[in-house]
């Protein structure tokens, strides 16, 4: 037990801060934790941030960053929308949307890999591009996706499972388990860990650095399509600025599980943790009786503690 | 004698007009250790990359076990049983020796997921018969920065073994190391030739090339200055025609 400790200190801390938090909430607003209500609707607003913290966390264990992911996730919602609300057909918009997301995270990875560009520096300008070409092309107009209720896509996607659980929560819950798994105990997601630790020396072994890195913004787009399409569900409407607030929550949860932003350091628990922080802090906020005003500045104390204590931890342990 | 595992046959290697290699041989045997010495910009490290499949010589033969091979790749020669240790670039600080052992030749089973006991298994056999590491300290699930200098390099080292490298080649495996981690080293080195294999040793430090080679091939400005077996020439004797060749670039240039 100790040794699981030690071996996994930011882990154990982030899963300590996560129930700790809970606690707070439970004891300080009872009237709304101790329904069951509110775990359900919690369940079904984490689950779009969830999803691409997830790829995220591949992403900056590499060392890398995308701050285009919102863009992307906006941009296939469109074309999802687009595409549904004139044909009417789930198989088909559901491929084009996910080809977009692929696509844009392949574009990503390639200039970033291939072309050397910083991937901070791109993305924010990858970020505007399809940003602004969703801008162009709806021209401030949003969509709505009437259509789409009570169709068996509808309660696959969104609807609540055992009359309960939110279905977009399964959904995050289980791609968090096969990316996890990936991640640890698959050859890739070893390969990630080592680009990200120490390319000169991953290239020495025959690893193909660039691939790697390439195969993580297409992950990255994919997540991003398939949250875009999630969200899209659960709003059931498109608006051009669709994806937009996920920027910062989601990167605050993936440094937050203790995802070290230089790379080759992190684990999928720790941002799953970090999501359920993040996604829980506003409610929890206003039950507790502040005002929402105060959201920001809580959600900026939490991060700024936890990184702190991230790098107190690594330098002592050297 | 024995058949050479590695010759190299008049190897040129330019970039442009740039000579860099103007016709370099030589060959290593089984069983044995042979020093590359020679002063910065000799050509050392080129001709590593060119027995490493980083650069392709620009004319000239290189065999292995006799048949002429065409290196393209640092996987290529990798698969082919030559491996390079490199100090900084050996392992990565922030991974488990278990992962660290296995990456890149991973044990894997359905899917591609990797076969975890098995990989623990074999790296815990493989502290024990080739590095003497028995104690808790170090154990399969350390993460690599605990270990010092020249413990990684051992494990390098190991690791090369284990995967049946026939060469071994060290790149200035003991610089920058404090003098009980250069011991460690080197007896690491001489561990190759007592299981038999080949290595080709660059260092800076003479001390430690005439302790640890059978012979030294001296090189100086792209070509094969001098060579000598351990028993022709002494450390000291090494060391003045080492001198000597520097002075006399430094009064050439």
């Amino acid at each position: 037990m100790r040794f699981f400790i030690a071996r996994n200190r930011v882990p154990v801390l982030v899963t300590c801060i996560c129930v700790l938090l809970f606690l707070i909430y439970v004891v300080g607003a009872p009237d709304t934790f101790l329904q069951p209500g509110i775990y359900a609707a919690l369940m079904g607003t984490v689950a779009f941030s969830g999803i691409l913290a997830i790829a995220a966390t591949f992403i900056v264990t590499l060392g890398e960053i995308d701050l285009s992911f919102p863009s992307i996730m906006g941009l296939s919602a469109w074309v999802f929308a687009a595409t549904y609300s004139s044909l009417g057909n789930f198989p088909l918009s559901f491929v084009l949307c996910l080809s977009v997301g692929l696509l844009l995270g392949l574009f990503n990875g390639v200039i970033i890999a291939k072309v050397g560009v910083p991937s901070i520096v791109l993305t924010i300008g990858t970020m505007f591009v399809w940003r602004g070409l969703i801008h162009v092309l709806v021209q401030g107009q949003s969509i709505t996706l009437n259509q789409l209720d009570g169709t068996i896509w509808n309660s696959l996607l969104v609807g609540r499972f055992a009359g309960y659980v939110p279905a977009q929560f399964i959904w995050f819950v289980g791609i968090a388990i096969v990316l996890g798994l990936i991640y640890r105990r698959h050859r890739f997601g070893s390969h990630v860990l080592f680009v990200g630790d120490n390319a000169a020396s991953a290239r020495m072994v025959g690893i193909d650095t660039d691939m790697v890195k390439i195969q993580c913004f297409v992950l990255m787009g994919a997540m991003s399509a398939i949250a875009g399409l999630l969200s899209l569900a659960f709003n059931q409407s498109f608006f051009p600025t669709h994806g937009d607030s996920m920027l910062l929550p989601t990167l605050s949860a993936v440094f937050i599980g203790g995802t070290s932003v230089f790379g080759g350091k992190g684990t999928i628990w720790g941002t799953f943790m970090g999501v359920l922080i993040m996604g829980s802090l506003e409610t929890g906020i206003v039950a507790l009786g502040l005002t929402g005003f105060w959201y920001q500045f809580i959600a900026g104390l939490t991060i700024v503690t936890s990184v702190v204590i991230y790098a107190l931890l690594l330098r002592k342990v050297g | 004698m024995t058949q050479a595992l590695l010759e190299l046959h008049d190897i040129r290697l330019s970039f442009g007009r740039l000579a860099v290699l103007k016709g370099v041989s030589f060959d290593v045997h089984p069983g044995e250790i042979v020093a590359l010495v020679g002063d910065n910009g000799a050509g050392k490290s080129s001709l590593i990359k060119v027995v490493t499949g980083v650069h392709r010589p620009t004319s000239g033969e290189i065999l292995f076990k006799g048949k002429p091979i065409t290196l393209t790749s640092v996987r290529k020669s990798r698969e082919m049983g030559i491996e390079t240790v490199y100090q900084e670039r050996a392992l990565a600080d922030q991974q488990e020796l278990w992962r660290n052992v296995f990456v890149g030749r991973e044990q894997t089973g359905l899917g591609g997921f990797l076969d975890i006991k098995r990989q623990k298994e074999e790296t815990r056999r493989l502290l024990r018969d080739y590095m003497g590491f028995t104690s808790e300290v170090i154990g399969v699930d350390s993460e690599v920065k605990g270990l010092s200098g020249g413990e990684k390099q051992g494990v390098a080292i190991a690791r090369a073994l284990y995967f049946n490298a026939e060469l071994i080649i060290l790149d200035e495996p003991t610089t920058g190391l404090v003098l009980s981690e250069q011991r460690k080293v080197l007896k690491f080195i001489r561990n190759i030739r007592d299981k038999g294999k080949a290595a080709i040793f660059i260092d800076h430090n003479i001390f430690h090339v005439h302790d640890v080679a059978d012979r030294f091939v001296i090189l100086d400005k792209g070509e094969v200055a001098a060579r000598f077996t351990k028993q022709e020439i002494s450390r000291d004797a090494l060391i003045d025609k080492m001198v000597e060749l520097h002075e006399k670039g430094t009064i050439a240039r």
